[in-house]
């Protein structure tokens, strides 16, 4: 029975985002897979070469939106048709098409206020930044200047790994110590 | 990596590092505070106090100790709040319009203006609180079921539509701002050593860690955040302009208000970011990231939404003219002839003339005619709405009603409390938190940097000669 894999950890720290990029290219062009990448800025073009997939945060900032109108649509309806129908200045409210233009702007709000807050919340909880989180850079100096590549690897990949960072002119090689993954059941 | 026109004018100045920024954004948060700012924060904290007490004094004995009365029954109230909205304008401008068309002017600027809209915005939440008289049942401007029948507000009415666009408006910048800090309060926590600091911004920080992933997700929530943000800033205006537009009062009754507003909005707004960035940069030794290029890109805008502005008021007065109704027209004839002339020359000379200057070149790179020139363009923009507003009111239809307008010491008093409040508010701001977007400033150190600049140059040139 298999009782999983030990890896290594190494920390490549760069100095600067040309040579981490090059030196990521690399490592995947050997077919070492790049665990993470922490950066002080968001560095263009890393997603695709350590293989992020593209975020679908933007869906569902889509779908709150929605979710906003039909919200506002309605409680106006409810409200201002249904529940209380009122002739206001000569406007009657007696069926909602009637009246539409004046619902035009709060619909316009409620849509915005749902697929703002919305996709605010999602992309803190999914990145998990919430109160008292601990910090999640393995090193701190990568919100500063240094640019880190995080791997978790098998000792011969590992020294391969070592060997492409070298070339790249990384700073440092930091061995941070093994973690254990268990097998899959 | 994308590189950039030599000709084009660097936005960072000097021998810049991503060290050096990360150094110069949190010397104001490492170091101590100068006695400048202690001496600010003392005036505008006892201004803010001041303005607490006309407050209460209005809480406690209603709003007839304003100027208000049966003509003007908006007065300093309404103006206040329809300037501080209006100042409010120019973050949300900055940070969402100019991120989508790819300015990177911005990043220099972009979060002490949006900090600035926040802490607007909530100064006139103030007059807008109190004007309602009893600020207790404000409650019931909001769509909540009640006890007193089911009655529901009105929502052909834009003052809910109000109440909806100035709340949606506020939390939407607060957010946009709060997760634009997010990745600098993580920064600031990996390098301060006190251990309040180290507490207070692991707290803020919410645990970033800047990899791949957090990055690609902040990319795409600020890009869409600005997206929804952009067309919010011009609803916001625009729906405080039909607060007065979709009235049938004379002078009021115009469909320029939506545009005309939100330009002078913006106009008003892009004045006092001078007047707090011309200081800022000072006090805390940042011109090397606000330079004169960024005064310079700032007075432009004033020039041409100053111009827009100034175009709506002839436009005004063309319309009422050409409309043939008596009532329109003698609302401007009042304006610029009345009892309160005065105020309309001011908002004239203050609005249209004074940014015209900006024309000239040495005047628009000169720091201190653009600190100057950004208070007399407020002063201006406050004399706007008070035009609108008080002559307006003052003559309407039947001559029997006419009156006359004084604003109380307590109307004067919470005025300049609100202005205490943000000068209070923002000298906090400006001593805690990051006040350059230093994350985002990194990214364009490469292309915009002045020593990076040359170097590029200095490299394509040695190409050209080695061939």
């Amino acid at each position: 029975m298999a009782t999983g894999t030990t890896k290594q950890i190494i920390h490549g720290v760069f100095g600067d985002e040309q040579p981490m990029i090059a030196a990521c290219k690399k490592l995947r062009s050997s077919g070492i897979r790049i665990k993470e990448v922490y950066t002080p800025f968001p560095v263009h073009g890393i997603d695709g070469i350590i293989g992020v997939p593209r975020t679908r945060l933007a869906i569902c900032a889509f779908l709150y939106g929605i979710t906003g109108t039909g919200l506002a649509t309605l409680m106006m309806w409810y409200m201002m048709i249904h529940d209380w129908p009122n002739d206001i200045g000569g406007k009657p409210t007696w069926a909602y098409y009637f009246a539409i233009p004046a619902f035009i702007p709060i619909t316009f709000e409620s849509t915005v206020f749902c697929a703002a807050h919305g996709m605010a919340l999602t992309y803190l909880l999914r990145c998990w930044l919430v109160p008292g989180a601990k910090a999640k850079n393995p090193d701190p100096r990568s919100t500063d200047d240094k640019f880190l590549v995080y791997l978790e690897l098998n000792d011969e990949q590992a020294k391969k790994a070592e060997g492409i960072l070298k070339e790249h002119s990384v700073e440092e090689v930091n061995h941070k110590g093994t973690i254990h993954i268990p097998a899959p059941y | 990596m994308h590189a950039e026109s030599e000709i084009r004018e660097p936005l960072i100045l000097g021998t810049k590092t991503y060290r050096q920024i990360t150094d110069d954004i949190i010397a104001p948060i490492e170091g101590k505070a100068s006695k400048g700012w202690y001496v600010l924060l003392t005036i505008f904290g006892l201004t803010f106090l001041w303005g607490i007490g006309c407050l209460a004094y209005t809480i406690g004995v209603g709003i007839g100790a304003w100027g208000s009365n049966n003509s003007a029954d908006w007065a300093w109230d309404i103006t206040n709040f329809v300037w501080w909205i209006g100042i409010g304008h120019a973050g949300t401008l900055i940070s969402a319009v100019l991120l989508l068309f790819r300015q990177k002017w911005r990043m220099g600027i972009n979060r002490s203006a949006e900090a600035m809209t926040i802490f607007a915005v909530m100064c006139a939440a103030i007059f807008v609180t109190l004007h309602t008289g009893r600020p207790w049942l404000d409650y019931m401007l909001f769509p909540l079921p009640n006890q007193f029948g089911s009655l529901w507000p009105n929502f052909n009415s834009p003052l809910l539509w109000d109440v909806f666009a100035v709340s949606t408006y506020f939390t939407v910048s607060l957010v946009f701002w709060y997760i634009g800090l997010v990745p600098d309060f993580g920064m600031i926590r990996d390098r301060v050593i006190k251990p309040w600091q180290k507490k207070m911004y692991s707290f803020l920080s919410l645990g970033w860690g800047g990899s791949a992933r957090h990055w690609s997700r902040f990319e795409e929530t600020s890009l869409v955040l600005a997206g929804l943000s952009t067309p919010l800033v011009f609803s916001v205006h625009s729906i405080v302009s039909m607060d007065f537009a979709t009235s049938i009062l004379p002078g009021w009754h115009t469909t320029i208000f939506p545009p005309y507003f939100v330009s002078g909005a913006v106009f008003s707004g892009f004045a006092m970011v001078l007047t707090l960035m011309l200081v800022v940069r000072k006090i805390y030794k940042l011109e090397a990231y606000i330079t004169v290029k960024h005064i310079e890109y700032m007075n432009i805008v004033i020039i041409v939404t100053g111009s827009i502005v100034g175009v709506a008021y002839l436009t005004e007065l063309f319309m009422a003219w050409y409309s043939g109704v008596e009532w329109e027209q003698y609302a401007f004839l009042n304006r610029a002839t009345g009892p309160l002339a005065w105020s309309y020359w001011c908002m004239m000379t203050c609005n249209v003339l004074s940014p015209q200057l900006f024309w000239i070149k040495k005047i628009r790179t000169s720091i201190l005619a653009t600190f100057i020139l950004s208070i007399v363009v407020n002063i201006g923009m406050w004399f706007e709405r008070f035009v609108i507003i008080v002559p307006t009111l003052l003559r309407t239809f039947v001559p029997s009603s006419w009156n006359t307008y004084t604003p109380s010491f307590i109307d004067i008093g919470i005025f300049i409390g609100t202005i205490g409040m943000f000068g209070t508010f923002f000298l906090l701001f400006s001593r805690f938190f990051p006040v350059i977007a230093q994350a985002e400033l990194k990214t364009i150190l490469k292309q915009s940097g002045e020593s990076q600049k040359k170097a590029a140059a200095n490299h394509k040139h040695d190409h050209i000669t080695a061939h």
